[in-house]
């Protein structure tokens, strides 16, 4: 049976993906705007449908401890959070990567308190980019659904072994109702091989996990994990591969849209990508020779599709949804400079800061941001960053 | 994992660095934590074996005698056996080097 296109809310899709793809734990506490994503869990649980263990905790911090215990007793664990609540399970996260263990989390990117701010930016997403995790940034609902099951078969691949985070953007995606192919449980049972973690909690064969490593260990136990994390790529791309041929819909690090040849390319993450291809259309119209590139798997970070994507561009007109404080302005663009720094030819760089804690970023906003890089850039200078939109 | 601890590259780090081998904490030298050692006046000693139940780092060992001695490759010098010792046997006295 093939999968049908439905309207439905991406949270509740998300929910529905973690459905079929068989979970046997969730542990989460609720949190705006991830709270469709977890009551739906929950209901499905409550209502017979999921046959998982539904562990409703007192806080983030609780709810990925629980989730490292579900892992590694060899269940297949599933999490949502957003935020504050992503803050609040700061150290877990460290603690999943560093002991190998998959949980797949949903995130549904929030601005960070202060002030108080529910709406999207992805300002929490940056605050874990060292985490260790995988992380893919979804650009839409469709992406989020198909990539919270490719995150199962990715994460519990033994080559891989890493908990993943699947960025959505809060309420821009999560609160948003979009037609959406909801693959069948048979699919997804044809592409996604039961979790089987190679030494779980046992008793016939006890193991120490999370055990202190001294100096004399510590090293070599984050050069292991580093190594593991970049060796995770082709392993990756290889489920992505096998999506393709199962479901027909295609995924890699980076999304290209009319970027061939482009002497300018607006690089995004997430949700702001489909405003952006609408900009590009725009300009492209106008004779303008705009280009973007989005950019979905953002650990490990795809250095060689990276600089091979810009290398015939000009300038590039990067937006950071984030701040880096007292720091070199965006994250992401830091990163793509970081990315180029050895490159012997290189594109000009500027860097925009927009959508803090759910400004709108339009189609007009996009334009002016690529005028403002060009004409950065025809005077021969770049640009670190600079907060778009910002009343004087 | 057979290889001693400062031989132990990072290829051989088992995934998540999970300890397969049970007891190896043995091995870990925590002596060198001390800043007081205990010293011993076995005239008083009634081989009760106090010292050894309280010991948290589970280092005291009794000798041939039936003496109770700690181990000082594990001992980190704590003095909880010098405090519960009921005759005072123990002493404990700044380690030297």
């Amino acid at each position: 049976m093939m999968g049908e296109r439905i309207g439905i809310e991406v949270s509740q899709a998300i929910a529905e993906a973690a459905m079929l793809s068989n979970v046997d734990v969730v542990a989460a506490y609720p949190i705006t705007p991830q709270t469709h994503i977890v009551e739906h869990l929950a209901e499905l649980v409550a209502n017979g449908e999921l046959d998982a263990e539904y562990i409703p905790v007192e806080s983030e911090h609780s709810a990925m401890s629980a989730c490292l215990g579900a892992v590694a007793t060899g269940a297949r664990t599933f999490t949502a959070t957003a935020g504050q609540g992503l803050e609040l399970m700061h150290e877990v996260l460290y603690v999943a990567s560093s002991m190998r263990l998959p949980v797949i989390m949903s995130v549904a990117n929030r601005a960070l308190s202060g002030p108080l701010n529910v709406w999207g930016d992805q300002s929490d997403l940056m605050s874990v980019r060292d985490t260790g995790w995988i992380q893919i940034v979804a650009a839409n609902g469709q992406e989020a659904v198909d990539n919270i099951i490719c995150a199962f078969a990715i994460g519990e691949d033994r080559r891989v072994l890493l908990p993943v985070m699947v960025h959505v953007d809060g309420f821009y995606l999560t609160h948003v109702i979009e037609p959406i192919i909801m693959p069948s449980q048979e699919e997804v049972d044809q592409f996604l091989p039961p979790y089987d973690y190679p030494l779980p909690l046992d008793t016939e064969k006890p193991v120490t996990m999370g055990a202190f490593a001294p100096p004399v260990l510590y090293p070599e136990a984050k050069k292991a994990q580093d190594v593991n994390l970049r060796g995770a790529m082709p392993v990756i791309l290889e489920h992505w591969d096998r999506f393709e041929k199962e479901f027909g819909r295609k995924y890699g690090p980076l999304e290209h849209y009319r970027s061939e040849g482009a002497k300018t390319l607006l690089l995004t993450m997430g949700s702001i990508g489909d405003t952006a291809s609408a900009a590009v259309d725009k300009m492209r119209d106008e004779g303008k020779d705009v280009g973007l590139v989005q950019l979905r798997l953002w650990r490990p970070f795809p250095f060689a599709e990276f600089r091979n994507a810009v290398r015939d561009a000009d300038l590039l007109v990067v937006v950071d949804r984030a701040i880096s404080f007292g720091g070199p302005g965006g994250p992401f663009c830091s990163e793509v400079r970081a990315a180029l720094y050895d490159e012997e030819k290189r594109p000009k760089v500027t860097g925009f800061i927009a959508g803090l804690g759910g400004r709108d970023i339009t189609v007009a906003g996009f334009e002016e941001m690529v005028a403002r890089g060009m004409e950065i850039a025809e005077t021969g200078a770049e640009q670190e960053y600079e907060i778009y939109g910002v009343r004087e | 994992m057979s290889k001693k601890e400062d031989e132990i590259t990072w290829k051989d780090i088992e995934i998540g660095a999970i300890v397969t081998e049970p007891g190896n904490t043995a091995e870990y030298k925590t002596g060198d934590w001390r800043s007081q050692a205990p010293t011993y006046n076995f005239d008083r000693c009634i081989k009760c074996g106090i010292c050894q139940v309280f010991c948290p780092e589970g280092c005291i060992e009794q000798d041939a005698g039936g003496y109770f001695i700690a181990n000082m490759y594990w001992c980190k010098g704590c003095g909880i056996c010098a405090r519960e010792c009921p005759t005072g046997v123990i002493t404990m006295v700044e380690e030297t080097e």
